[in-house]
């Protein structure tokens, strides 16, 4: 085979991809604006993705405060900074590791499971059956899920960032013995609105990410229980690599110097 | 016959899958309040034409008319419009999951109407009645049912909100031979309490014989023979006798490739 037609046809197989995307990016957006509003449905998700998803990102947030306080004392011992433990425990978790960690979690369980259904319902014919019934599949299916993605995540972020110091604050007060209110000022001393605000902006624009991605590849879908499959496993792995991607992006324009 | 008989003019369609000619010039009349029956083989572009006219695809070149007015190329909005005049049952119902039996049957009504749900209920109830099944299917869910019950959910909610044009897309594929039965006569039934024009795709002539009032046979994206049910036996035409007839010699070969 010729490398030059190979590398041609992946290069307009990839820039057709970035157009169907960018079609579908489109029509998503405009139906989160435009009435009929599925509020039910709206309700539905944000149950979904919102409240679904707290034992796992809970879980997720305390184990990697306590690993944080852990890794940063044995580091921070070799030259006597261990007073830093409490500044670098907030601010990684609310800057970083809170919308991350939590952001790709959620990829997992919600993409996955969005592409999953809206698949499922594509090879089965169901998303046409919705354009018979003169309803928008956009609006009814797509729009609820991106506009709960967006408000979700970043209350999901915030139970992060409580969690994540709350586990923080157990290894360095119960293992490592650091005086209880000298830790706590030291957290609230360093902490900035900004941190907050920069790690909840990640989480809206995460949130979009996800369920973007989890509609576009279940929305397109073709094949049976094979394409389902394979839309399932595109939706996390793309919705996973937009997001370090969309983070790194987010921090520059927050924290560049 | 006059263009205002017509309630759907398909003129020299075109639709194409990369190199696969699906359609290739296909024209087709459907009069006002007929039961149009397509038959075909399979594969030879049968839902593609239904999928076509609901505006699910785009054809790359002819023009579908309903009532008269031009809609390929429409816009939501006026499809919108376009699309409550028709129902559809699906090959397959294609029930939503999610939803429970009579909510499936109130979809359209409740989404695409504005209905409020209580009334939208006694309708769905009213329409379940109809196809022979009791008040109890409608709290079930969608994977509760059998084959045949699903097909009567779905015809029921291709004729819930009594649509002016109903189509039905393999509604006996799959079912045994009473079963098969019993959705045609409830067919036959539910259009000629509604007075539908109705397009029905099969490949099933014992549905095509009890539901249709003209037959059109699709081969090779064109329609080779249109004429009355009564006729078919003796249409003359030799592709028309081969495939009624289920006879694996003659003019159509079917494509087999070798091991």
């Amino acid at each position: 085979m010729n490398p030059l037609a190979t590398i041609g046809q992946i290069s307009f197989a990839f820039l057709a991809t970035i157009g169907r995307l960018s079609i579908f990016t489109g029509r998503a957006v405009l139906h989160c604006f435009l009435p009929p509003y599925y509020l039910r449905l709206l309700a539905r998700q944000c149950i979904e993705i919102g409240y679904y998803s707290l034992p796992v990102v809970g879980l997720t947030a305390i184990f990697t405060g306590m690993v944080l306080a852990l890794q940063s004392y044995t580091g921070f011992a070799r030259f006597n900074a261990e007073g830093a433990i409490a500044n670098v425990v907030v601010l990684s978790i609310t800057r970083e590791l809170a919308p991350v960690l939590t952001g790709l979690v959620v990829a997992g369980r919600i993409g996955a499971a969005m592409a999953a259904e809206i698949g499922t319902m594509s090879v089965t014919e169901q998303i046409d059956a919705l354009v018979t019934l003169s309803t928008n599949p956009f609006k009814y299916l797509v729009a609820p899920r991106i506009i709960a993605g967006i408000l979700m995540l970043p209350l999901l972020v915030l139970v992060a960032d409580i969690i994540g110091v709350l586990g923080g604050y157990l290894v360095s007060i119960h293992k490592l013995g650091f005086n209880p209110s000298v830790y706590l000022h030291r957290t609230w001393e360093f902490l900035q609105p900004l941190d907050v605000m920069s790690g909840l902006t990640k989480a809206a624009v995460f949130g979009f990410i996800i369920s973007l991605m989890g509609c576009y590849h279940g929305y397109s879908s073709r094949g049976g229980a094979q394409g389902v499959g394979q839309a399932t496993t595109n939706a996390v792995v793309s919705a996973s690599v937009l997001i370090l991607g969309a983070n790194y992006v987010i921090t520059e324009l927050f924290f560049a110097v | 016959m006059t263009d205002a008989t017509v309630k759907i003019g398909i003129r020299d369609l075109h639709k194409s899958f990369g190199p696969k000619i699906v359609l290739d010039g296909l024209d087709l009349e459907i009069r006002q309040g007929e039961s149009m029956v397509i038959i075909g083989g399979s594969g030879t572009g049968k839902s593609v034409l239904l999928k076509n006219v609901l505006g699910l695809l785009t054809p790359e070149r002819g023009s579908i008319s309903v009532d008269g007015q031009e809609v390929v190329g429409m816009g939501w909005s006026e499809r919108e419009h376009i699309l409550r005049k028709f129902g559809m049952l699906f090959q397959n119902a294609a029930l939503f999951d999610s939803l429970s039996v009579w909510e499936n049957v109130a979809f359209g009504l409740i989404e695409g109407r504005g209905m409020n749900r209580t009334a939208a209920k006694e309708i769905a109830m009213e329409k379940l009645a109809n196809v022979g099944l009791g008040p109890e299917v409608g709290a079930l869910e969608p994977s509760e049912l059998s084959g045949g019950m699903r097909k009567r959910v779905g015809l029921a909610r291709a004729i819930a909100a009594e649509p002016e044009i109903i189509f039905f897309d393999e509604p006996t594929t799959g079912l045994d031979p009473i079963m098969g039965d019993v959705i045609n006569d409830l067919i036959v039934e539910c259009v000629k309490d509604l007075g539908a024009t109705t397009l029905s795709i099969t490949h099933d002539m014992a549905s095509a014989r009890k539901i249709a009032d003209r037959v059109a046979m699709l081969y090779k994206g064109k329609i080779i023979w249109v004429g009355p049910v009564s006729e078919i036996d003796h249409s003359g035409n030799e592709y028309v006798d081969q495939f009624i007839n289920g006879r694996a010699e003659g003019p159509i070969q079917m494509e087999v490739r070798a091991l």
